[in-house]
């Protein structure tokens, strides 16, 4: 299954992720990205991956586990 | 190879190479071209006027898209040549040199240009714009002097804010009494003004440009009021125009921008796309077309168009909720909304504090959270995102961004 990762250092808070993908990302107090799942379905991913490129720091992916 | 339909991706920057990708995630199996009038592999714009002009993230580090993430994705690069011609009837793009490229679906990605300065080109005159903009005010930058900075917006904000932390000394110059105010409102506005003054960086609020006199290293900008600054080195951020005059004679409907309907089609050119700050759509929720120049509306409204290219039968309306960042200084600025439609404010937080976290919560038309403005303080901007796009009410919005900023208060109260 595809597996999400993230740059928790590159993280700026921007936000962008929990707008195509609410239920993959959120952000804490912090305003550090929040994974809430690690493994994605093959259905979901391309929406999630759509997601994840809408960070402007590229902090997101999603891999082949 | 096998013979798809061909999807033509025009312009290289971020809109094209999200569109080009998301063509991929949605399913999209035949040919995608991307051209792109620069040689240079496709980079990231928002970093030109911050980490890259600093000097603090290299060429790389901005790239967009390797050649080999465009092979595995099947991207076809045409990098280097500019597009000169949309041959609507005929379904061509035709690239300088003659070329033609048949497609069956076209996307318009090209962006816009800074605005020139009307004050005439000199040494040591900038804008910031493209890699070779920001590589060239670098070394500029470089150099000791005064730096003057003409446009009080977010470009010159930033680049204010970077020459600043390169040790130069800066003036920002904008005829508007609180540049940003015309985003955020006079009250707000006014706060941003005075992160530059808290920075050491002087500004001149309400005068205008005359005349630029001189070359690189002894510059005079001559102001409205008669005064006279000297300077090493001008920056001109004064705006931008759509890229859209190389469809001049497409026959499709231009006006400031590519005219196009809900779904980012150009209007009677269904097989006509647009994307990013060339493209002015019809959009649904504001009952007006939109154009709109920010990293993030040009990301979302390629995975649209790429959604509605591949799937013709499912096509979705494009009705963004507005969201914008500016990093000056210490601040961490994000806006989300329109601000400068809303009746009234509620402000959060202090931000006359050293270092503020605080937000500014703006009530729309109807009653409604119509858009916030936070400074150091990415939740409480993505609580307020969400509750705008839910429509969610002024007051229900206070309430949760004033119990957002109690809440670490509480956790430190209770007892472990």
């Amino acid at each position: 299954m595809p597996v999400l990762k993230a740059d928790f250092e590159a993280c700026q808070g921007y936000g962008n992720c929990l707008t195509g993908a609410p239920d993959a990302y959120d952000i804490d107090d912090d305003g550090v990205v929040v994974l809430l799942k690690q493994e994605i379905t093959d259905e979901e991913r391309p929406r999630i991956e759509e997601a994840a490129r809408s960070c402007p720091v590229s902090a997101l992916t999603v891999e082949d586990s | 190879m096998t013979e798809g339909p061909t999807v033509v991706v025009v312009g290289s920057s971020v809109g094209g190479v999200r569109t080009a990708q998301a063509l991929r995630s949605e399913g999209f199996d035949g040919r995608v071209v991307l051209v792109g009038e620069e040689a240079r592999l496709p980079y990231d714009k928002p970093p030109l006027s911050k980490q890259f002009l600093a000097g603090s993230w290299n060429a790389e580090r901005v790239t967009l898209l390797t050649e080999a993430a465009a092979d595995k994705a099947r991207i076809e690069l045409r990098l280097g040549v500019a597009a000169e011609r949309l041959d609507v009837a005929g379904r061509q793009v035709v690239l300088a040199g003659g070329e033609r490229l048949d497609y069956d679906a076209v996307v318009i990605a090209t962006g816009a240009a800074a605005r020139p300065s009307p004050w005439g080109a000199r040494s040591g005159m900038h804008v910031v714009r493209t890699m070779a903009d920001s590589e060239c005010l670098q070394v500029d930058l470089r150099r000791d002097g005064h730096v003057v900075v003409v446009g009080g917006g977010f470009i010159g904000a930033e680049v204010a804010a970077t020459a600043r932390s390169l040790g130069r000394d800066v003036t920002v110059v904008d005829p508007l009494p609180a540049p940003i105010g015309r985003v955020v409102g006079a009250e707000v506005g006014a706060h941003f003004a005075e992160l530059h003054r808290r920075h050491g960086v002087a500004t001149r609020f309400g005068t205008g440009v005359e005349s630029v006199e001189g070359d690189v290293g002894d510059l005079r900008v001559v102001l409205t009021d008669g005064t006279e600054l000297a300077a090493s080195t001008v920056v001109v951020g004064i705006g931008a125009s759509p890229n859209d005059g190389w469809l001049a004679d497409s026959g499709l409907l231009v006006e400031n921008g590519v005219v196009c309907d809900e779904f980012c089609r150009a209007v009677d050119a269904p097989a006509v796309h647009a994307v990013g700050d060339v493209a002015r759509w019809f959009h649904p929720d504001h009952g007006e077309h939109t154009r709109v120049e920010h990293w993030t509306n040009a990301v979302d409204q390629a995975v649209c168009v790429a959604h509605n290219i591949a799937h013709p039968d499912d096509l979705h309306a494009y009705r963004p909720v507005e969201y914008v960042w500016s990093d000056q200084y210490d601040w961490k600025i994000q806006i989300v909304g329109r601000p400068h439609r809303a009746t009234e404010h509620h402000l959060v937080g202090d931000p006359a504090a050293d270092k503020p976290r605080f937000a500014a919560l703006y009530r729309g038309r109807e009653g409604q959270l119509g858009a916030a403005v936070t400074v150091n303080w990415p939740k409480a901007l993505v609580t307020c995102r969400r509750l705008v796009t839910a429509g969610a009410a002024f007051g229900d919005a206070v309430t949760q961004i004033d119990a957002l900023a109690a809440a670490p208060a509480r956790t430190v109260a209770t007892p472990a």
